[in-house]
């Protein structure tokens, strides 16, 4: 008799209306949402204060060079000494004074200084050391008699196209693109697995601590019975990650609306939108959204959906064989570092090795070992991976699911058998012949 | 075919230590069969073999004819020793489940259930948690989950554990009720005077062998001694104990009485009857109390146990 539908309905039933579920699906949403306005909120107050930056420039090379903008001004001090520009620029409360020397052009450098009351931002200190260097840079080929205007003209952006022979078009962005794809893909696999793996132990430890496994058991076959709760807990994970979805999205709306916290206008953004402008990053850019493009979108999709799938079922049909060989929760504390050892490992594969040489010999073999196979196949697969070596690992994923659920429901019922104590490895392989 | 369940020479070792072997038991139909032992003599692995829940390692368990099949679970409703239900689940939602699980459809699993919970006068726990319930209700509820889809075996082990006596009477009563309906019974208890009352087949299971097995009335007249408790009035209790002494075997009985009466237990010789030994001690004093010692199942259980113990 095939009790499975019965059985998912009842696991998933008791997972979604268990009241912490319930309340965990629609707290964190708001938890998340309400932590995150609060952070940008936060970084909005601070970035609206307007720097006020004193400069003294005894040399006179930076007159041109600092530029005032929006949240950023520069005031120049002159006819002063160090110390009453000290004490000018803290009564004026300006956020510091940049001291430049009256000194040679090749020597300057090593004594410009940034005077501060508090340890000034990083990103505003790289930015105007990058301004003040570009700015010597110029004064020395100058100097040296070189013209600038023809240097600006010989300045030149090489990006390789690179393309395989059957014409699919590659580049050294996109193949970080493409690890980023199997890194998200292998991060959210994680996530799932960390936290529904649990409830797919807890629920099979269930029957134990309620002592009606002997009930089930004679009604039903443990396989079923196992089945039955890792695809009921896994839908019922489903729906509190849907939900989460929707419930945050609807939520940073409204909170964007209310709070109408505008990121488009900060300096961060400001010193983000002068990158944009240089020619160099913006063919960057622009190579990305080509990559994008030119990736095997569908393959990604439905391959996303398989191997997602199929490590999820893995991964949780060990933890529902953890919960299957003890008799309550404490005792699987230490089974979870193996469990989650060989997920971690198979993103080291992927970051070090694909991204090196995504058809070697390690990346092929790992993209087929069941346990790490979900998460560098996926990291494999924009750089063309034919299709019988999908379909391979997959039916292996599969196969290896199907065999440790089938473990996991022998486990289970030899464990109702061992009156405390452990039975013998010649009897355990009797059992799993039954 | 008279048996509902046929158990051939069936053994069960696990590890090293011997659950059951070559036990051999056969169950008539429409019988209340007692499976009786001492604690860890093997009861539960039988069960659990009956059950389908472990496999043994040779021998075979024939139910109504065909050697067990999974499909065979259907026609059994199991209370086990170690019993419980889901916690946090409704009582309806989950005695609902149960039966499903057991081949009952929803419509005819709820129809059954409403039959049930009228009839126990339980129907206001329907939508109570099984933790919000006492032990002995909880209990109640899975006696009517075991018995629901109208098994043709029923296999109780203690049935009556956390039952106040009202209840267990209400229970025991339901068994017979359904005994009369066509079930056939497997009890399995230390409860010797459930064992008295309800079954009319019992086997004595000690280490792992079945040491005794039967119709209980048989066994009783195979265990009985023809020995008789009497209590005779007389004045002259010394002379009329060596009276007797000369033609039977005695020894002194202990009962309660209203008289200062001689107590004796007098054992017939092979040439006497009952009618014998009556008439020879009216003739001797008046007789108040007559009655003969017929072993119970509690002193068939510790004699048989104690005999092959050794």
């Amino acid at each position: 008799m095939n009790h499975l539908p019965l059985i998912i309905k009842r696991e998933y039933l008791a997972k979604v209306k268990n009241k912490s579920f319930l309340l965990m699906t629609f707290l964190s949403p708001l938890i998340m949402v309400g932590f995150i306005s609060l952070v940008t909120y936060l970084t909005t107050l601070n970035n609206e204060i307007i720097r006020t930056i004193s400069v003294l420039d005894e040399s006179e090379f930076f007159k041109e060079t600092l530029i005032s903008t929006e949240y950023t001004k520069y005031h120049y001090l002159d006819g002063v000494d160090l110390e009453s520009a000290k004490s000018l620029s803290n009564q004026a409360s300006s956020y510091g004074l940049l001291y430049i020397p009256n000194l040679p052009i090749d020597s300057v450098s090593e004594e410009i200084k940034f005077l501060s009351e508090d340890a000034p931002s990083l990103t505003f200190i790289t930015n105007l050391e990058s301004k003040i260097e570009n700015r010597i840079k110029e004064l020395k080929l100058e100097k040296s008699g070189v013209d600038l205007a023809k240097i600006k003209a010989a300045n030149t952006n090489v990006n390789l196209g690179q393309e395989s022979y059957e014409g699919v078009k590659t580049s050294k962005a996109g193949s970080f693109m493409k690890l980023a794809f199997g890194g998200f893909a292998g991060y959210l696999l994680f996530m799932f697995i960390i936290i529904y793996g649990n409830l797919i132990m807890r629920s099979v430890i269930e029957e134990k601590t309620s002592r009606i496994i002997e009930v089930i058991i004679s009604s039903v076959k443990p396989i079923q019975l196992m089945l039955g709760k890792i695809f009921g807990t896994s839908l019922a994970g489903i729906t509190q990650f849907a939900i989460w979805i929707v419930m945050i999205g609807v939520l940073m709306l409204a909170s964007s609306l209310i709070f109408g916290v505008d990121l488009s206008a900060t300096p961060q953004q400001e010193i983000m939108t002068e990158a944009m402008n240089n020619p160099a990053v913006n063919s960057e850019l622009q190579g990305y959204i080509n990559d994008f493009r030119a990736l095997p979108l569908w393959n990604l999709i439905i391959a996303f959906v398989l191997f997602f799938t199929g490590g999820y079922l893995l991964y949780s049909s060990l933890y529902a064989a953890i919960g299957a060989a003890v008799d309550n929760e404490t005792d699987t504390q230490q089974f979870m570092i193996p469990i989650i050892m060989p997920l971690i490992f198979s993103f080291y594969i992927g970051f070090f090795t694909v991204l090196e040489d995504p058809h070697g010999s390690i990346s092929t073999i790992f993209s087929h070992v069941p346990f790490t196979s979900p998460v560098v196949m996926l990291m494999r697969i924009p750089f063309g991976v034919p299709l019988w070596e999908q379909l391979l690992s997959l039916f292996i994923l599969v196969v290896t699911f199907v065999f440790t659920v089938w473990i996991a429901a022998k486990i289970y019922r030899v464990g109702i058998l061992m009156y405390g104590k452990k039975p013998s490895y010649k009897e355990l392989i009797k059992w799993l012949k039954y | 075919m008279n048996d509902l369940l046929e158990v051939q020479g069936v053994s069960k070792k696990f590890a090293d230590f011997q659950a059951l072997s070559s036990v051999t038991i056969n169950v008539p139909k429409h019988s209340i069969f007692g499976l009786l032992g001492p604690n860890g003599a093997g009861k539960t692995t039988l069960i659990r073999i009956i059950n389908q829940i472990t496999m043994p390692d040779s021998g075979k368990v024939i139910l109504d004819g065909e050697p067990l099949q999974p499909h065979h679970v259907q026609y059994i409703g199991y209370l086990p020793e170690e019993r419980g239900l889901y916690k946090s689940m409704k009582v309806g939602e989950q005695a609902l489940y149960l039966a499903q699980l057991k081949g009952l459809s929803y419509k005819e699993a709820k129809k059954r259930l409403v039959y049930w919970f009228e009839k126990l006068g339980i129907s206001h726990w329907w939508d109570k948690k099984i933790q919000e319930l006492s032990k002995g209700m909880a209990q109640k509820i899975q006696f009517v989950v075991t018995v629901l889809h109208q098994p043709k075996l029923l296999i109780f082990d203690e049935p009556f554990s956390g039952f106040d006596p009202i209840n267990a009477n209400i229970i025991k009563d339901e068994i017979l009720q359904l005994r009369a309906e066509g079930a056939t019974v497997i009890f399995s208890t230390h409860r010797m005077e459930s064992v008295e009352e309800l079954c009319d087949h019992i086997a004595l299971i000690h280490e792992s062998k079945k040491i005794l097995d039967g119709k209980l009335e048989d066994i009783k007249r195979q265990y009985k001694t023809n020995t008789f408790e009497v209590g005779l009035s007389t004045k002259h209790k010394t002379a009329l104990k060596q009276t007797i002494a000369e033609r039977f075997e005695i020894a002194t009985a202990d009962f309660k009485s209203l008289e200062d009466d001689l107590k004796l237990n007098i054992k017939l010789t092979p040439n006497d009857s009952s009618d014998d030994l009556l008439a020879f001690l009216s003739q001797n004093a008046s007789v108040n109390h007559y009655k003969e010692l017929i072993p119970n199942a509690s002193e068939i259980f510790i004699q048989t146990v104690k005999n092959n113990g050794l």
